[in-house]
């Protein structure tokens, strides 16, 4: 069980996809005006990540090592399209907001590259923890810049408006805001990592000097 | 066939509503490529190629496939599949007339096919220029069209990243944003520009 939990862990934190992987980039930044479209499309990504994990490990001693690119396309594009025709049923304005977005899921790196770097390797239950886990660290993701993106752009969280008298900065809700806010967010995980190499190297100097 | 619409075609997707910089299509290939001048011109030549194509190719069988079978529900499906084989169809190609060229694209060529900006022009075309499952008039003119303008787009964003990039390198920049925090940054202010594009109308 806990090694079930590791599987789950490690995509929301060590190996983020947005913040650490930086992988699917490309709906990460457009569907991130407000935080109610981040959830959409993060649950859109993790139900996809989900259906084509357990397909392709559970498909993965019948898959042909030399095509199973198309084929993990192939399983990846159903659920795609299965997730595209229970969007526009059920969720109509959710699916006018994402618009492009929905169709480009197939095209997500997130999803390919946990095919190719994980299901096509390991037993069906890893692999739905695998996937959760990832899911759930994109989400989480998507909902931390959305957040900002929303709050700098709009003076509002989940649409409802929290400051009076607060003049929105438009630039955060458009294109260069998008940009902007990962730039920062990365350079500012970075500085984490630094800091903290920086403090092993002391305490692996000091260590020797104590000798 | 109006020749304005063909400006604006042109003026939109190049401009206005560029796909890297103002609707984040192909951006992971656009962050990878654009460190030198060299690389990244041949990406965009590379991607300008696809985009083409397979804006011709996926109208053809959204007219004469999807829409008289009426199963225009398998389009992302479609559409991928025959993006990932042409893409392997120019990889072929490249690594037979050019081994040099092949090693520069490295990983990135086959990548292509997962980049956005070659399905997401095929899909825009289909939402475009289709209107109630019929063609409108021209309609294959204007996709293969817009296919052409998205890879100049693209092409035009990549040239002038990786020019600042190139500028970059000599510069004595904060450890902490070096590489991809600041390459986010540049092209956020480019983007920053490029809004004031916004203004054109006809």
């Amino acid at each position: 069980m806990s090694k079930l939990w590791q599987e789950f862990k490690k995509g929301v934190t060590i190996e983020n996809p947005t913040f650490v992987l930086v992988l699917g980039l490309c709906p990460t930044l457009a569907v991130s005006t407000s935080v109610q479209n981040a959830i959409g499309m993060g649950a859109a990504a993790t139900f996809v990540l989900l259906g084509s994990n357990i397909f392709i490990s559970a498909l993965r001693n019948f898959i042909p090592d030399r095509i199973r690119i198309p084929c993990y396309i192939v399983i990846i594009a159903t659920f795609v399209t299965i997730n595209e025709m229970v969007m526009k049923a059920y969720f109509p304005a959710l699916n006018r907001a994402l618009g492009i977005f929905v169709p480009l899921i197939v095209v997500n790196c997130i999803v390919l590259g946990r095919a190719e770097a994980f299901a096509c390797k390991n037993r069906v239950m890893n692999s739905i923890f695998d996937a959760l886990g990832m899911g759930v660290g994109f989400t989480i993701a998507l909902i931390i810049i959305a957040s900002i993106r929303e709050f700098l752009g709009n003076g509002s969280l989940m649409g409802i408006p929290l400051v009076k008298g607060f003049e929105p900065v438009i630039m955060m809700v458009l294109a260069p805001g998008a940009l902007f806010t990962i730039g920062i967010l990365i350079g500012i995980i970075n500085f984490y990592h630094l800091k903290q190499k920086d403090k092993k190297e002391i305490r692996r100097l000091s260590c020797h000097g104590s000798e | 066939m109006d020749l304005s619409n063909f400006i604006m075609i042109f003026i939109s997707m190049v401009f206005i509503n560029n796909f890297i910089l103002s609707k984040f299509l192909g951006l992971c290939s656009f962050i990878g490529v654009s460190k030198e001048t060299g690389p990244a011109m041949s990406m965009g030549l590379a991607v300008t190629f696809v985009t083409t194509m397979s804006s011709i190719i996926t109208w053809l069988i959204y007219r004469f496939v999807l829409i008289p079978f009426n199963i225009t529900y398998m389009r992302t499906i479609s559409f991928i599949l025959v993006i990932a084989t042409f893409v392997q169809l120019v990889e072929m190609f490249i690594r037979k007339t050019s081994p040099h060229l092949y090693k520069f694209f490295g990983i990135y060529l086959p990548l292509i096919t997962v980049n956005c900006a070659v399905l997401g022009v095929a899909v825009l075309n289909s939402d475009m220029f289709f209107v109630n499952g019929k063609a409108v008039r021209a309609s294959f003119w204007y996709s293969a069209f817009q296919g052409v303008c998205v890879g100049l787009g693209y092409t035009l964003a990549m040239l002038l990243m990786s020019g600042i990039r190139e500028r970059l390198d000599l510069c004595n920049v904060p450890k902490a944003l070096k590489d991809f925090p600041l390459a986010f940054i540049i092209a956020s202010i480019m983007s920053l520009s490029f809004l004031g594009f916004n203004g054109f109308k006809f």
